[in-house]
């Protein structure tokens, strides 16, 4: 009796578990399977439908129960991957835990179960039954998920063949440096958000967070090599969309690669904890297609020219102080914070610095050592401040040295030249 | 006149001193079993306060309440207080208490050195947490802000006293581990009862004889790896960095050899536990013990050579990732060894649900999710989509707090009558169970969502994507953390005897030599051992 029972049962739950295999040969699919197949296909969403309960946002995006959508070959394959893979686990944990719950009523000492002696299979058929499981598990690992798997990494390591340009992009806390360098264009990409949202004196914006000054801007259909380094700590680059992330690690080239299908804005940040503006490094990326983007580099060249000339004139007072506000408030706000004041115990205060308000060039027109512009071009090892230098064109160094020796109540009334800085390279 | 003595001496050691005395002198494994439980529940509620801040701050997108670098510090001394604090001493506790009435011995091996090990433990939290309280006194730049596995190069991530301190706290808490470690192996290999041969010891002491190996194995590479760190900070080593010629990915490499072994650490003695209640209160002999045996030294063996599932974003070789998919991946054949034992565990049964059982079921349940979404994550394509983000966030509470601390609870209810000769208050405790079971899914459920949309851990502001995931979350953890509170009530209740006594057998269906002596236990129990058959 028990023999044939453990045989009825076991034959239903192989039946059980070979249902959803049978996707991957649609030809022999029977009508039971499909049933059952549609029953497994709908549970994401009875689930999903029982969070959303929880949590509605008629506002949100569809995708708000997955990932973002995708827009590169990568992120295409990773979101089918993991939805196939998610709708695996939630079966086994649907009929794992059915057995479980069939077992919680039906064996309970108050309906009068007598307990059991056993404490392993005793029949072929149960030992059968034991086992069954682990095949399966073996084969949803390393054949139904880890083949194309073992596929899927391999594209996704493989970044050279057919690239068709190059992006470098260097970390450093907490703003990304972008270089294109076929086209020797190169800029610096921090944070648009404005502190006064962050700290809940006006109202978020909808890009809250995830918006940048100059935005990386990818030609769409083209198959980018990116390469990824840092100057600092290590940090990661990461847009959902592209279905890519990679760290950034100082001393060594990592490398990705992205073809991005639609044209559209793409948002993402770091997702390495890399210090105290971790949350506030975003990513922002512009893909256009080919032709604006050929109008975009071109443009972008001019401005170079522009930027190499303008480190060999003489500038004005105003003219530094109005590009060095610009720029102080674009990224040195983040520690240094408004009005120079710094946070005590975290960032010096510029206001009132013995640094700032003291010599940068001895006598013989050399850095002086700590000095303030030494400070600024070379960093102070060990800590958030580092070598602006290496992202900095003469004229914004110039710049914003001289904005923050006249202002927040300094008054050294000196500048510096772009060509000063160019010099002390 | 020498019977007189020996009853006089024999009197003097059953009255241990009283007061504090007591307490630092001991070398009982009862008492030190009780030392080590009660630190790791204070420690427990200190970590689980710290993130209730974090959650504070991320109820609504802006900074509130913190800054970031005071978020950073929060989160960091959270894991490393659950973990080293709380979660490892209670097991350490129970392993005291329990392992040696479960073999028969009259007390741990080297009971000097179980109370050093012990004593160590509140200097080195009180050495993790100096700096964060100095902060408040305008001293230092806080404490250690750069996660518990320390993942980045913190040469250039922190300067300040913070991860010095961590550093000496990690030296101690290893010091501790490894004196721990040591006393399980030499008591469970020599100190059985006769009769009692390895194949016949409770799982629970098996799974803390791997766990013990596991530490005496990983606890060296860990304090190594945090000396290197030390010697680079302040010494002028270059091994993490890279504009000296290190290589900042080796100290990942190194912290997850023993970070992933830790994992298993911290979930073994759980797993060693929950077939003993089970089997209590389905009134049936374990199930599967030879197979759960070896699927834990099964696991015992693959936790060393997964460890770089852990950073497969960091740019490992192809070849790497494809191997540490693959070894990641057969995990799940000795784990779901686990779960159908303890589904043979129950079958068949006839079961009653008192806490302990609820508790036992709620780790079964919730360790399953922890474990199937584990399944997924070393697929390196999709990976790359989880990793850093709150899906793994989600993935390893569901392991942790749904896992490894639902079996401390189990365990503590289990036994509680045992070490206090009172049974708690059951309508509290089944109420505990519930509050603690709906607030868990709260908490962790609208996490991992947040984490498939897109959002990074570690950070302290989010974009206005993620608010509703992080509102709902934030209200499901303070409504968590508060339940945790009627614990501290029954636990306490418990201990001051309001409840009926304790039977010396507690539970109906209890097995195991533990539950032959009386409750509460005399100070000294199998003075002679007993014979097991």
């Amino acid at each position: 009796m028990e023999l044939t029972d453990a045989a009825i049962h076991d034959e239903s739950a192989i039946q059980m578990w070979l249902a959803p295999l049978s996707c991957c040969n649609p030809r022999h699919e029977t009508a039971s399977s499909r049933e059952i197949r549609q029953i497994a296909k709908q549970l994401p969403l009875w689930i999903g439908m029982v969070f959303f309960l929880f949590a509605s946002e008629p506002a949100c995006a569809k995708s708000i129960w997955d990932f973002q959508e995708p827009v590169t070959p990568i992120a295409r394959d990773s979101i089918a991957a993991s939805v196939d893979f998610l709708r695996i686990i939630m079966g086994i944990y649907v009929v794992v835990f059915a057995v479980f719950a069939y077992s919680l009523f039906k064996h309970r000492k108050s309906s009068g179960a007598q307990p059991g002696t056993f404490t392993k299979p005793g029949t072929k058929w149960q030992w059968a039954l034991a086992i069954s499981p682990f095949l399966l598990l073996i084969y949803i690992d390393y054949i139904w998920m880890g083949i194309p798997a073992f596929h899927a990494i391999a594209k996704m390591e493989d970044t050279r063949t057919a690239a068709e340009m190059v992006v470098k992009v260097t970390a450093s806390q907490w703003k990304w440096q972008y270089e294109y360098p076929e086209e020797n264009i190169k800029f610096v990409s921090t944070i648009a958000t404005k502190q006064d949202q962050i700290h809940n004196k006006e109202a978020k914006g909808a890009h809250y967070l995830q918006e940048v000054d100059n935005p990386l801007i990818l030609p769409t259909n083209k198959k980018v090599r990116i390469l990824l380094t840092s100057t600092d700590v290590i940090h990661s680059w990461w847009v959902p969309s592209f279905g890519v992330k990679r760290d950034a690690v100082p001393g060594y080239l990592r490398e990705m690669w992205v073809n991005i299908e639609k044209p559209g804005t793409y948002r993402g940040q770091c997702a390495q904890l890399c210090g105290d503006g971790h949350a506030f490094m975003p990513i922002v990326v512009e893909a256009i297609a080919e032709p604006q983007f050929t109008e975009w580099v071109a443009k972008k060249k001019a401005e170079g020219s522009t930027a190499k000339t303008a480190a060999d004139k003489v500038w004005s007072r105003e003219e530094l102080m109005a590009k060095g506000d610009e720029i102080y408030n674009g990224i040195c706000i983040t520690c240094h914070q408004a009005g120079g004041k710094g946070i005590p115990g975290a960032f010096p205060a510029l206001a009132g610095s013995k640094i700032v308000n003291g010599p940068f060039l001895d006598k013989g027109g050399r850095l002086i050592k700590d000095g303030h512009l030494d400070r600024v071009m070379n960093g102070k090892p060990g800590t958030a401040m580092q070598a602006f230098k290496n992202t900095f064109s003469d004229t914004e160094i110039a710049a914003i040295v001289t904005y923050e020796r006249n202002s927040f109540g300094n008054h050294m009334g000196d500048m510096v030249q772009p060509s000063q800085v160019k010099a002390l390279r | 006149m020498t019977e007189a003595i020996t009853a006089v001496a024999h009197d003097q050691h059953e009255h241990p001193p009283a007061g504090i005395m007591r307490w630092l002198t001991t070398t009982n494994h009862k008492d030190l079993g009780i030392l080590y439980m009660s630190f790791g529940g204070i420690m427990f509620f200190i970590g689980g306060a710290f993130i209730m801040a974090v959650r504070a701050e991320l109820l609504f997108p802006g900074l509130q309440l913190l800054s970031p670098g005071m978020y950073n510090q929060l989160f960091t001394l959270h894991a490393l207080i659950m973990v080293f604090g709380a979660i490892m001493p209670f097991a350490t506790g129970l392993n005291n208490y329990l392992i040696p009435l479960m073999i028969g011995a009259p007390d741990m091996a080297l009971p000097r050195v179980n109370n050093w090990g012990f004593w160590i433990l509140p200097f080195a939290a009180v050495l993790l947490l100096i700096p964060f309280f100095l902060q408040f006194f305008g001293i230092g730049s806080g404490a250690t802000a750069a996660g518990w596995v320390m993942h980045n190069t913190s040469l250039d991530l922190q300067s300040g006293i913070g991860i010095d301190f961590a550093i000496f706290t990690i030296h101690l808490l290893g010091l501790s581990s490894l004196t721990g470690a040591i006393n399980v192996v030499v008591t469970v290999l020599n100190m059985r009862a006769p009769g009692m041969t390895l194949m016949k010891i409770p799982l629970f002491v098996w799974a803390w004889l791997i766990t013990a190996f596991m530490l005496i194995l990983v606890i060296p590479v860990f304090s190594a790896a945090a000396t290197m760190l030390l010697t680079d900070r302040h010494f002028g080593t270059h091994f993490f960095d890279a504009a000296n010629g290190g290589d900042p990915i080796l100290l990942q490499h190194l912290i997850w050899f023993f970070g992933h072994p830790e994992v298993y650490i911290v979930l073994l003695p759980a797993w060693g536990l929950i077939p003993h209640i089970l089997a209590t209160f389905s009134r049936k002999p374990v199930y599967g013990y030879r197979a759960q045996v070896y699927a834990l030294w099964a696991i015992c063996f693959l936790s060393f050579i997964v460890w770089s599932h852990h950073m497969l974003t960091s740019g490992l070789p192809l070849a790497a990732e494809v191997y540490f998919m693959y070894a990641t991946m057969a995990i799940s054949i000795p784990t779901s060894v686990l779960v159908f034992c303890w589904l043979g565990a129950i079958w068949r049964g006839a079961m009653t649900f008192e806490t302990p059982m609820l508790f036992a079921l709620g780790f079964v349940a919730h360790f399953g999710m922890g474990a199937l979404t584990g399944l997924i994550l070393p697929d390196v394509a999709v990976n790359a989509q989880y990793h850093n983000s709150y899906v793994i966030v989600s993935h390893f509470h569901y392991t942790f707090f749904g896992g490894g601390i639902f079996g401390m609870m189990a365990a503590l209810y289990y036994w509680l009558p045992k070490f206090t000769g009172h049974m708690f208050d059951e309508k509290l405790g089944r109420l505990h169970f519930w509050l603690t079971t709906i607030f868990f899914n709260m908490t962790f459920i609208p996490q991992w969502f947040a984490g498939l949309d897109g959002m990074p851990r570690h950070i302290a502001d989010y974009a206005l994507r993620f608010s509703t995931f992080n509102l709902i979350s934030s209200v499901g953890a303070f409504s968590l953390g508060l339940s945790q509170l009627l614990l501290v009530y029954i636990v306490v209740r418990c201990v001051r005897g309001d409840g009926p006594k304790a039977t010396g057998q507690v539970w109906e269906g209890a097995q195991g030599l533990e539950f032959t002596v009386p409750s509460p236990l005399p100070y000294h129990t199998f003075e002679t051992p007993p014979e097991v058959k």
